[in-house]
């Protein structure tokens, strides 16, 4: 019973401080993981992925995900399924209590200099605190290691230096396939992942 | 029933979106605006303007604006419930079905790809928004504190962000007008 209110809190939590788009719970989700180990940082990956391919908010997707393989880890997939429905009422439920109240003041809220002011240093913050999640997972992505503080254990394995070198390019520089659906890149990963075994070390 | 309406155009949404909120506005655009002329187009860019600065997921504030505008409060929640629902569904079954599948040599390989290839993803999205939001020194050292401190003490993301906020009132709170 406490872990579904336990869930519910935290994505209330992220629900409330994440501004600013879907990647913008990714550092919350893993202050989650930091602090309950309920998933690891190799996990998290596999659920930005995961919601990147599949339609709906990310944000949504990510309580939802974490939600249910949370809970079914412990309890089965039955009450899995409550523990996903409780995490995205909980990540939803400030916004839409904030919105709420906000839309019966709508012009002098957007126009409000404070609220200007604010939103100038959220905006950096978010980016930040993404930049900082992005890093972990190419931590564990590319390196092989839990933390930097492990950096002397890194392993340097030349097929995921290539295998991202051929996305950034692919997805920055190539016209037309720049604008592909992140999916296709995903799928396309997944694939070379098979034909290289990419989870066996060299 | 305005408010069943509401739930089922909003779930059509959820599942048209792929890749979170900003690929929503045109699906919100051809079924609010166009098809049921709930909102005006100006409206929609003020509800995604606020969403911008306001917790929570896009997508779902844009959804409680609009159901509140044409139904009142439980209107806004029941949007909200509408474009939650096909994720909550979709997610639930890759979820069980990712658990099943696990242990597989080949879908262990393929995650190993899917994640360099998510570190791009968020790479480019970082670029995207370091546009918009690091414009001048003092959102650049914001930017370098943020990172430094959550990437080698675990600063706590909730504190950052309210240290953002304040270090954005401060400097810009009294400056403008």
């Amino acid at each position: 019973m406490i872990i579904y209110l336990k869930l519910f809190w935290e994505f209330f939590k992220a629900g409330l401080f994440a501004i600013g788009g879907g990647m913008a719970t990714v550092p919350f989700l893993q202050e989650i993981s930091r602090k309950t180990g309920w998933y690891t940082a190799g996990d998290l990956a596999d659920m930005i992925a995961v919601s990147e391919s599949t339609p709906g908010p990310i944000g949504v997707n990510m309580a939802t995900y974490v939600g249910y393989t949370t809970v079914s880890r412990l309890f089965g997939p039955v009450a899995g399924i409550l523990g996903g429905i409780l995490s995205t009422v909980g990540l939803v439920m400030p916004s839409v209590i904030i919105i709420l109240i906000v839309a019966r003041f709508l012009e002098k809220f957007r126009e409000n200099r404070y609220v200007n002011a604010a939103m100038y240093g959220l905006r950096a913050a978010s980016v930040a605190l993404i930049s900082s999640a992005g890093i972990s997972i190419v931590l564990i992505a590319v390196f092989q290691v839990n933390t930097i503080e492990e950096w002397r254990s890194a392993t340097i394995d030349y097929r995921c230096f290539v295998l991202a070198a051929v996305i950034l390019i692919l997805t920055r520089w190539v016209p037309k396939v720049k604008d592909l659906h992140p999916i296709c890149f995903i799928i396309a990963s997944a694939v070379i992942g098979i034909i290289f075994h990419m989870s066996v070390p060299l | 029933m305005i408010y069943l309406e509401l739930f089922w155009a909003f779930a059509k949404i959820g599942v048209m979106t792929f890749g979170g909120g900003y690929a929503m506005l045109p699906i919100i655009q051809r079924e609010i605006v166009e098809k049921k002329k709930w909102v005006t187009e100006a409206e929609v860019m003020d509800y995604y303007a606020i969403g911008q600065c306001t917790p929570g997921v896009i997508a779902v504030n844009t959804a409680t604006f609009t159901g509140r505008h044409i139904a009142g409060d439980l209107g806004g929640i029941c949007a909200t419930a509408g474009v939650v629902f096909p994720s909550i569904v979709i997610i639930t079954v890759i979820a069980a079905l990712i658990r099943g599948f696990a242990h597989i040599q080949a879908v262990q390989d393929a995650l190993a790809g899917i994640r360099v290839c998510v570190c791009i993803l968020v790479f480019n999205a970082v670029l995207k928004m370091w546009k918009k939001a690091v414009i001048d020194k003092v959102t650049l050292a914001l930017y370098l504190v943020i990172l430094i401190a959550s990437v080698f003490f675990d600063a706590s993301p909730i504190l950052m962000v309210v240290v953002a906020a304040a270090t954005g009132l401060i400097v810009k709170g009294r400056a403008a007008s």
